[in-house]
């Protein structure tokens, strides 16, 4: 067990490095460093003056060297100018001689958003935990949600109640975030049919969170993830009802109502659990989406905000933080899933 | 003139499509009647559910024909606008409608005073040109990849599921963000990958058909030669592209070339969608390989690829066509993703996602110019899901 630990472990730091220098490699193209260095210094610049403030500003050394400064394994750059000496790690008060000699993600200097002319670090921070608070209450609506509607298709397979619930589950799976959003709030919020039972932005939720405001975004992203995990619950409920302990349990004169609920529903369970924690990436997505449309200024905001804008160092950051998301997730996955059933032996 | 009513509305919309029911009647008629001489496609038609979905796909696919190819149903340019017509509600008549010009805005006027209606079947035409095809060349990837993946295993396999785990782990929405923006596609690095991904169809079927014609190679020399040329051609004219780094072919060996935005469009939505057939077809194939017949035509003496192509890979149709049909879906919703993102297509173009996009502004105000293409996509995506549905529970039945 420790070893398989160690090894996921293992791939796992490998992954995030490839995928965060890939990031890095194409945020940091040429025409990219341009656009920075003309907004940084004016739009007029001449192509000399660009190539200029990119080598005062340590753009132009190789790539592979810029991330390895960017992960904080490498010394920062220094460049010295006579008068006073630049460098990466020379920032506020810091002088040439009092800055630490690397600095990067390794050393919690996360760079500085252009954009938002404060710390990654901060605006991460902040922005995380708006996100994660719009996490927790979808997974609140979604598993429990999903987890029922699986269960009950799945307790008697074929019948009514099974068609029925099968299909609003492909309904669910077959409505991306911005159809459904756009369903919901034209119909919940907007003047024109005249409910006006929710909000149609969620701005206001970021501060104080509110039924009518916040559940929109909520149920929006809730809805697309649900209908798959129903369906996988379906499938492993409707495998477990045929089992022959459960037919044991029938033909003792157990309660249909115990079966279920004693024996059936924790073999059951086991399926949908990885398949819950496989759905990060994709509720990451939806939470991108919801984010834009309901103006939730949390992490899928920023991002679109950081890709809009070219601001490197605030999408480098946002992307480590959902690429660790995910990796992690798909860990703890996998050990749950060794955790869970007992039968599985890893090599 | 007085605006319409809804009952008129829908009266009028069903005398638009007109074309398009006599289209799905024929093909009803025809396929029940002879469901038994058809196969899987015929044991379709016994299933309520693969019935619905296959009509709502089919209505989508003649809708795109009909307005793409024949220029029907449309009522109004999609792009054109129209006086006094913006944001106004369906049903609306137009101010002073030319002579011989639908008088009507069926579904009501957009923003820009466009109308709703025919830019929704003109959005139609445009993900049904890009989706199922994009769908055909992430299989074409994922199947050229995975088969010898999970046929030899080892270093070749830890390293093409690595790879495909990395981009797996992407947050798609941030990939689209890398690699759909006007500064990557001024570096080439789209036209790039287009070089790469294009490649493996032609790889696959100069494999395909070399393995199984190795034994009589006149005839697999035509073919070969044939097949390269032709594709080959085709290869080079849809990666050159005078508007990109990569321009080589001159301009009357250049066949076509793709319009702005959508090749980068095909590109990432087959980058993204290549590894999880990968996936999957890498797992059947694990699976496969101990089969008797495999076993048999190793002891035959065969070739690797004529294993994996023509002994493995037809067995394992039956999950392959159905996740193609959910990953059409897949492949729209991406498609959607990207125009509601503004990225990619130009923004007056009329698919779905965009006019999403564009109408979600105004969305408490004036619902309709989102709601019409919303619940466009849905039905479409609805449709090739329940598809899906019905053709794996008619696969399993035997």
């Amino acid at each position: 067990m420790l070893l398989f630990l160690l090894r996921r472990i293992g791939v796992m730091i490998l992954t995030a490095l490839c995928l965060s220098f890939i990031v890095f490699f194409l945020t940091n193209l040429p025409p990219n460093l341009e656009k920075i260095a003309k907004y940084e210094g004016n739009a007029r610049m001449s192509d000399e003056e660009v190539a200029g403030w990119l080598e005062n500003n340590g753009f132009n050394q190789p790539t592979l060297v810029r991330y390895g400064e960017w992960l904080g394994v490498v010394p920062g750059w220094t460049n010295d100018r006579g008068e006073r000496v630049t460098g990466r790690c020379i920032t506020g008060d810091l002088t040439a001689e009092t800055a630490p000699a690397r600095c990067g993600i390794l050393q919690g200097y996360w760079g500085e958003s252009r954009v938002f002319r404060d710390d990654v670090s901060n605006i991460v921070a902040v922005r995380l935990w708006m996100t994660g608070k719009l996490m927790l209450w979808v997974m609140l609506l979604m598993v429990p949600a999903a987890l029922i509607i699986g269960v009950l298709a799945g307790m008697r397979e074929g019948s009514k109640t099974d068609r029925t619930l099968s299909t609003v589950s492909i309904a669910t799976t077959a409505t991306p975030e911005y159809v459904s959003g756009v369903i919901l709030i034209a119909v919940f919020a907007s003047s024109a049919v005249g409910l006006k039972w929710f909000k149609g932005t969620a701005t206001s939720a970021m501060d104080n969170a509110t039924f009518e405001n916040f559940f929109l975004p909520v149920l929006t992203i809730s809805l697309y993830g649900m209908g798959y995990i129903a369906r996988m619950t379906r499938a492993s409920m409707a495998e477990v009802m045929t089992a022959q302990y459960i037919r044991t349990a029938r033909l003792k004169g157990v309660s249909f109502r115990n079966i279920v609920l004693k024996h059936a529903l924790r073999n059951a369970l086991i399926a949908p659990f990885t398949v819950i924690m496989l759905q990060f990436p994709w509720l990451l997505n939806g939470v991108v989406v919801v984010e834009t449309l309901f103006n939730y200024k949390g992490l899928g905001w920023a991002l679109v905000q950081a890709a809009g804008n070219n601001d490197i160092d605030l999408l480098l950051g946002i992307s480590v933080v959902s690429v660790l998301v995910v990796l992690v997730t798909q860990l703890i996955s996998d050990i749950g899933y060794v955790y869970l059933n007992p039968r599985i032996r890893i090599s | 003139m007085e605006p319409l009513s809804w009952g008129q509305i829908a009266l009028q919309l069903a005398i638009r499509f007109v074309p398009v029911w006599v289209a799905l009647i024929v093909t009803f008629t025809l396929s029940i009647a002879y469901k038994r001489k058809l196969g899987l496609y015929g044991k379709l038609f016994d299933n309520t559910i693969g019935m619905v979905g296959f009509g709502l796909v089919m209505f989508w696919v003649y809708t795109a024909l009909f307005v793409g190819v024949f220029d029907m149903i449309m009522t109004h340019d999609p792009l054109s606008t129209a006086m006094g017509m913006k944001n106004e509600p369906p049903g609306t008549p137009l101010r002073s409608p030319d002579e011989g010009e639908f008088a009507y805005y069926l579904l009501g006027g957009d923003t820009l005073a466009r109308d709703v209606f025919s830019r929704m079947v003109a959005g139609a035409w445009v993900v049904i040109r890009i989706a199922p095809l994009a769908t055909l060349f992430a299989f074409m990837v994922g199947i050229t990849l995975g088969l010898p993946a999970g046929y030899f295993g080892g270093k070749l396999d830890s390293a093409l599921s690595f790879l495909a785990n990395l981009i797996l782990a992407f947050p798609v929405i941030l990939l689209f963000y890398l690699l759909v923006t006007p500064e990557m596609v001024e570096t080439g690095i789209p036209s790039y990958m287009a070089i790469v991904l294009f490649l493996f169809p032609i790889i696959f079927l100069a494999v395909l058909i070399n393995s199984r014609y190795r034994t009589q190679p006149p005839k697999r020399n035509v073919m070969l030669a044939v097949l390269i040329f032709v594709l080959g051609w085709a290869y080079l004219s849809l990666i050159s592209d005078p508007e990109t780094r990569v321009a080589f072919l001159p301009p009357w060996l250049d066949l076509f070339n793709i319009p702005g935005g959508i090749l980068v469009v095909f590109v990432s939505v087959v980058f993204v969608n290549a590894p999880t057939v990968f996936r999957i077809v890498r797992g059947l194939t694990l699976d496969i390989k101990t089969r008797d017949y495999v076993a048999a035509a190793q002891t035959r003496g065969e070739g690797a690829w004529y294993i994996m192509l023509w002994e493995i890979l037809p067995n394992t149709r039956g999950p392959l066509i159905v996740d193609f049909c959910l990953r059409i879906g897949y492949t729209t919703i991406l498609l959607g993703t990207l125009g509601f993102f503004g990225l990619g297509l130009p923004p007056e173009s009329p698919d779905w996602g965009t006019t999403i996009n564009q109408g979600r502004k105004l969305l408490s105000i004036y619902p309709h110019p989102a709601i019409v293409p919303a619940v466009a996509l849905l039905s479409m995506v609805l449709g090739l899901n329940l598809l899906a549905d019905g053709l794996r529970e008619e696969s399993l039945k035997d």
